[in-house]
């Protein structure tokens, strides 16, 4: 079974929200990186969203653009996020998605990117811009590897497309919280409640919410209709404030910590 | 054969063979459908055809001419030498074309706010332009460098009452601006309309603007069979996303002896790294959201294209461009920033005519061409606007040789 699965069947059992944090790999360098992944997962971060930077992330908001800069800069790349994810598998089980755009990863070769993610322990993939339509084949060799497609679901998908997204996906299904770029936001859209409880009731698949969840409060609104809670932007500003500061790594874990006590 | 293989992509899905496609956020699939219905059920509408066909005529001026270049050709020796001339269409280059169409279109979907990208900023005026007729805000994304250097194309734009957004991420350039216009349609995406100018991005965009464009090469071979009795040996156009080049080339494809052939920018040399010759050096990848050639590196990062024309300045190019390439439809040439300055002097001496730095590629390279071919055959060139806005670039250039 896989781990992602697993996961979620746990949290069921133990009546609690799930918290998946996104971090992006190798922001600013391999080594901090792995700290912050790690502190991230001590803190009690269910999932592991791993971001592969890409030059042109044209869904995300200025803050993770600006990590995807500094990640590059410190010469991140496929290959190294799979060498990131395979050092945190030696200490901290916790599930991996890896999370990005779809250039690098057709760069670097489907087929054998499957492979050697499975190999590192990698566990799911969640390609922005890779929509259902164009992921047929992705999908169909993901499952031949155990690895969860996971698929995003956003504001103007409607419930045909969602239902469909809920038969091909494995894992859980992103709920994209507003018609947007990823970024820090005060509060949710009026209608985001409603909407996530209609997708709820339509899909099997567990139902994870992103994109702009910023504070603990945040957190537990979202998950009303939905399983797990996501954090992106959030944790990735205090990577962007400390940097390589070995405090950075501390503070990361508290913050994590009071997102995934809001979700128990 | 040529128009089996051609003319009735893209299928269904936006492929042109192994290329084009919809590469996009799972927010925007749904407004991409809506686009491709509407883009239809216009198409088939004969009151949308009449309206557009009239605004072609009597606001962007249209036909535009095919002239015989005679000096230029008696100075070259060779093959004659003939210009369409899109820089003689309301705002001077072959950009209205598509502005117009999409403008039309946006209208009759209910949208309520036009946000454009642009290099040159030919694009940006053409969109503005549209707008200020049809009384729909309009912003324009521009990367900072491009409106540096194409500072008259941003004033233009600003009396047109566009809003100009600098954009400050990456090269500055076309490509950053297509990142940020995209962030803005995921974020208002109900409501606005993103009119894309070249034939990148999405399906159904790749075909949209080269169907919009595609007047160009049926108006060029009525006009070079009324004055010629024939059709041209060759024809050549200047690619950058593709817009000009596609809109000349289609209806060219079902004519397989004239020859095609798409100049890129080759920037400071093809081995210098600084150029945007994308079909010549790029990979297959994906980005603005369809398959093709890209400029990137091994591990899949875009790469930052150069050229001293900024129309050109474009890691990617449009999908039926690699198609056209890929399947020996057309041939890809690429001409230095040096040669499309000669380009543009030659046709300024010899003509009185003076042709943006995009177009001057083409120029250079027809001509070149031209000289090497009899006289008995003819080139074709598309001169896709005019050089006004490339005053300041030039001016730098003089000063910079003195």
């Amino acid at each position: 079974m896989n781990a992602i699965n697993d996961t979620f069947l746990k949290l069921k059992n133990a009546g609690e929200k799930g918290l998946v944090v996104y971090l992006t790999a190798g922001d600013p360098d391999f080594k901090s990186s792995l700290s912050y992944l790690r502190a991230a997962a001590d803190g009690g971060a269910d999932i592991l969203e791993v971001g592969v930077p890409f030059s042109d992330p044209t869904a995300d908001g200025p803050t993770i653009e600006a990590a995807s800069r500094r990640a590059l800069a410190g010469g991140m790349n496929v290959r190294k996020a799979l060498e990131l994810v395979h050092e945190l598998q030696k200490t901290h089980s916790t599930p991996v998605v890896l999370f990005g755009y779809y250039n690098p990863f057709f760069r670097y070769g489907q087929t054998s990117l499957w492979k050697d993610a499975r190999a590192a322990g990698v566990d799911g993939f969640l390609v922005v811009d890779l929509p259902y339509e164009e992921a047929g084949v992705a999908i169909d060799e993901m499952r031949k590897e155990g690895l969860c497609w996971i698929p995003l679901a956003a504001p103007t998908s409607g419930i045909g497309r969602i239902r469909e997204f809920d038969r091909a996906g494995s894992g859980f299904m992103y709920l994209i919280s507003v018609t947007g770029v990823t970024g820090v936001r005060d509060m949710f859209p009026p209608e985001m409640l409603s909407w996530s409880g209609k997708v709820k009731s339509a899909v099997t698949l567990p139902l994870a919410v992103g994109f702009g969840i910023s504070t603990p409060e945040m957190a537990r609104q979202a998950v009303r209709h939905a399983d797990a809670a996501i954090v992106g932007s959030a944790c990735v500003k205090i990577v962007e404030r400390d940097g390589r500061s070995s405090r950075g790594p501390a503070r990361l874990c508290q913050f994590v910590r009071s997102l995934k006590s809001a979700l128990r | 054969m040529r128009k089996n293989r051609a003319i009735r992509l893209p299928d269904d899905m936006g492929h042109f063979g192994p290329f084009g496609g919809r590469y996009v956020a799972e927010t925007l699939m749904s407004a991409l459908i809506e686009l491709e219905k509407a883009y239809k059920a216009a198409k088939r509408d004969t009151a949308f055809r009449r309206e557009l066909g009239a605004q072609l005529q009597d606001y962007a001026g249209r036909p535009t001419p095919v002239y015989f270049a005679q000096r230029l050709t008696e100075k070259g020796g060779g093959a004659r030498i003939f210009l369409k001339r899109e820089d003689l269409a309301h705002t001077g280059s072959h950009k209205i074309n598509n502005t117009l169409g999409q403008g039309l279109l946006a209208r009759r979907m209910g949208k309520s706010r036009i946000i454009a990208e642009t290099g040159a900023g030919q694009h940006g005026v053409a969109t503005a332009t549209v707008c200020a007729r049809m009384g729909i805000p309009c912003e324009v994304y521009m990367g900072e460098e491009d409106v540096r250097r194409q500072a008259l194309n941003v004033f233009r734009m600003r009396l047109l009452g566009a809003r100009v957004s600098p954009v400050v991420s990456g090269s500055r350039t076309l490509k950053d601006a297509m990142n940020e216009a995209l962030r803005d349609w995921v974020t208002n995406v109900r409501t606005t309309y993103y009119l894309i100018g070249s034939t990148a991005g999405p399906h159904p965009y790749p075909m949209m603007v080269r169907d919009f464009q595609s007047v160009i090469g049926r108006e060029a071979i009525r006009q070079f069979r009324k004055a010629t009795g024939g059709l041209p040996s060759a024809v050549g156009a200047c690619v950058g996303g593709g817009s000009n080049a596609m809109g000349i080339f289609y209806d060219f494809i079902q004519h397989p002896k004239v020859r095609l052939f798409g100049v890129e920018a080759a920037g400071k040399g093809l081995s210098s790294g600084k150029h945007g010759a994308t079909i010549a050096r790029g990979k297959v990848g994906v980005l603005h959201g369809s398959k093709s050639y890209v400029l990137q590196d091994e591990g899949g990062q875009i790469l930052e294209a150069y050229s001293i024309s900024a129309g050109l300045d474009y890691p990617g190019v449009g999908p039926e461009h690699a198609w056209l390439k890929k399947s020996g439809m057309a041939t890809y040439v690429s001409v230095t920033d040096t040669q499309a300055l000669e380009g543009f002097d030659l046709l300024s001496r010899y003509e009185g005519i003076q042709p943006a730095l995009e177009s001057s590629h083409a120029v250079a390279y027809g001509y070149a061409l031209a000289r090497k071919m009899r006289k008995s055959e003819s080139v074709l060139i598309n001169l896709s606007g005019r050089g006004d806005k490339d005053a300041g670039i030039l001016m730098e250039q003089e000063k910079a040789s003195l």
